[in-house]
């Protein structure tokens, strides 16, 4: 379903992705891992179109998607539902309309249908009830599953979460955690999880990726990750750091 | 793109490059209408009806500066008569439209790059193309349609308020006779004086609109980032504003006062 091949991009002298090679198949739950600032989430969006690749492909059901231009991808993007990390709603619409976004640009519903299927988006994430509220109301938590709701609301085929438990407490991330494979297993989509979050990992992914020097290091299930013996991977996955890192 | 960075006229080209395409495209979703009308409305009050006080009050004091600098002048040589015959062709050809797209550059220029630098460094705008909408459609078509329907109509506020300002210092301080200032002004001010300004008005405003929009959606990471794209698009706005106008008055003289 997704398949990126040779997919390489730099920012100044910086090479961020040097190459990577992944496949997606449909109804997975992959789950990208990797250090802080390896490139995760540049990955993810070239993946979903956001930025265009120095050279490599990507390809979406078959289709290569890096020559396309902003409107062509329009069409691409339609089949994603994104899970920003910030959640990045938009601070001048209520919840409601940051939800019901999509359907109310695509006019394909009326407003009371478009009122109804939000409230049930909401009621799954659940947030019954918020509709009315602005999302400078909301805590963090509570942003990210607004930001959740308005990713699922439209069926799409394909959902994908960056960094979606970063800087939100055990508790709530694990309820975000537990929003995913519901997703997951409700709407019966394809996830990509971007995240460093090993027990989050651990939880939501049944395909496992890391990303180490702009490259795709390990690839496979939840378990063989956890219990490989190569040593970038036994690191991250257990939090050990380099000595040479502790030199202060 | 990088190697741009390092020539700042080849950066500074590119930049006009990008602008001119940021224009074509907005256009292009006016005509095809890929704007919502709320969004429209919602412009056109912020743009229009919120900036009255400001555009009021720059037309009526100018009107009266320039009554009573030109009576000084036109007193010497007993011409006190033809004293808002100037001050309204000025204002219809020159000060209506460049003070009055000043003003407006620095109330809603700023507040457009300083909104949608907002939303990009908050990632709303890469949100927005997520969920397959095209970030010109929603943020810079109404915005710069906004714009071209509400300037003219403040120039054209400005431009009144000037003459009837001017008229008022004219006639109660300066004790001039109304009805020959009236005549003089009529006789003197003609429809393409009034056609420039609103014209130029027009080309203001797409500059304001498409600098501001540009400026909001390329701007630098982080606070600092929107505030310099706040401040460049005031600045770049005014600088070509000042700069075309020159242009667009030789050009609009050729085709409008000359072309007899």
């Amino acid at each position: 379903m997704i398949e990126v091949s040779q997919l390489r991009k730099s920012y100044g002298t910086q090479e961020v992705l040097a190459g990577v090679n992944l496949s997606i198949d449909r109804g997975e739950s992959a789950v990208i891992i990797g250090g802080s600032g390896c490139g995760k989430s540049v990955l993810l969006r070239h993946i979903i179109g956001l930025i265009q690749p120095d050279s490599g492909d990507v390809k979406i059901n078959g289709e290569s998607i890096v020559e396309l231009n902003e409107r062509q991808l329009i069409k691409v993007r339609r089949k994603f539902g994104m899970l920003f990390q910030g959640a990045a709603l938009f601070d001048s619409l209520t919840v409601e309309e940051n939800v019901g976004f999509l359907l109310d640009r695509e006019q394909t519903l009326s407003r009371a249908e478009i009122k109804k299927t939000v409230a049930e988006a909401l009621e799954l994430v659940d947030l019954a009830g918020t509709q009315d509220k602005k999302p400078a109301e909301l805590s963090g938590g509570m942003r990210k599953r607004v930001g959740l709701a308005r990713a699922i609301v439209y069926k799409p085929e394909i959902i994908v979460y960056d960094e979606p438990t970063t800087g939100l407490d055990p508790v709530v991330s694990d309820s975000i955690d537990q929003l995913v494979i519901k997703m997951r297993d409700q709407l019966n989509c394809t996830s990509i999880v971007v995240t460093h979050d090993t027990r989050s990992m651990r939880r939501v992914g049944n395909h496992v990726m890391m990303l180490h020097h702009g490259v795709i290091h390990a690839n496979g299930k939840p378990d063989e990750i956890f219990n490989s013996t190569d040593p970038i991977v036994h690191k991250f996955v257990n939090g050990i750091a380099d000595p040479k890192d502790l030199e202060f | 793109m990088a190697n741009t960075a390092d020539n700042p006229i080849k950066e500074a080209l590119a930049s006009l490059a990008r602008l001119t395409y940021l224009f074509w495209e907005a256009m292009g979703s006016i005509i095809a209408k890929r704007f919502r009308m709320r969004d429209l409305v919602e412009q056109i009050h912020f743009i229009g009806v919120k900036s009255q006080s400001v555009v009021l009050l720059t037309g009526a004091f100018t009107g009266m500066v320039m009554c009573a600098q030109f009576y000084i002048q036109f007193h010497k040589v007993k011409m006190d008569s033809a004293v808002m015959s100037v001050v309204s062709v000025a204002m219809c050809r020159e000060l209506g439209a460049v003070l009055t797209a000043l003003m407006v550059s620095g109330r809603v220029g700023a507040a457009m790059a300083a909104q949608l630098g907002t939303m990009k460094v908050t990632e709303q705008i890469d949100a927005l193309r997520t969920l397959a909408t095209h970030p010109t459609d929603y943020l810079v078509a109404p915005r710069l349609l906004a714009t071209l329907i509400a300037l003219p109509l403040l120039t054209a506020e400005a431009i009144a308020l000037g003459m009837v300002s001017g008229m008022i210092v004219a006639v109660y301080l300066l004790g001039l006779d109304p009805v020959f200032l009236w005549t003089n002004m009529v006789f003197y001010t003609w429809s393409e004086d009034v056609l420039m300004g609103l014209i130029k008005a027009l080309i203001f405003a797409g500059i304001i609109a498409t600098v501001s929009c540009y400026k909001g959606m390329n701007c630098g990471q982080g606070a600092e980032g929107v505030g310099r794209a706040t401040t460049q698009a005031v600045v770049t706005s005014s600088i070509i504003i000042l700069i075309s106008n020159f242009f667009v008055t030789l050009i609009l003289n050729k085709i409008l006062i000359y072309s007899d």
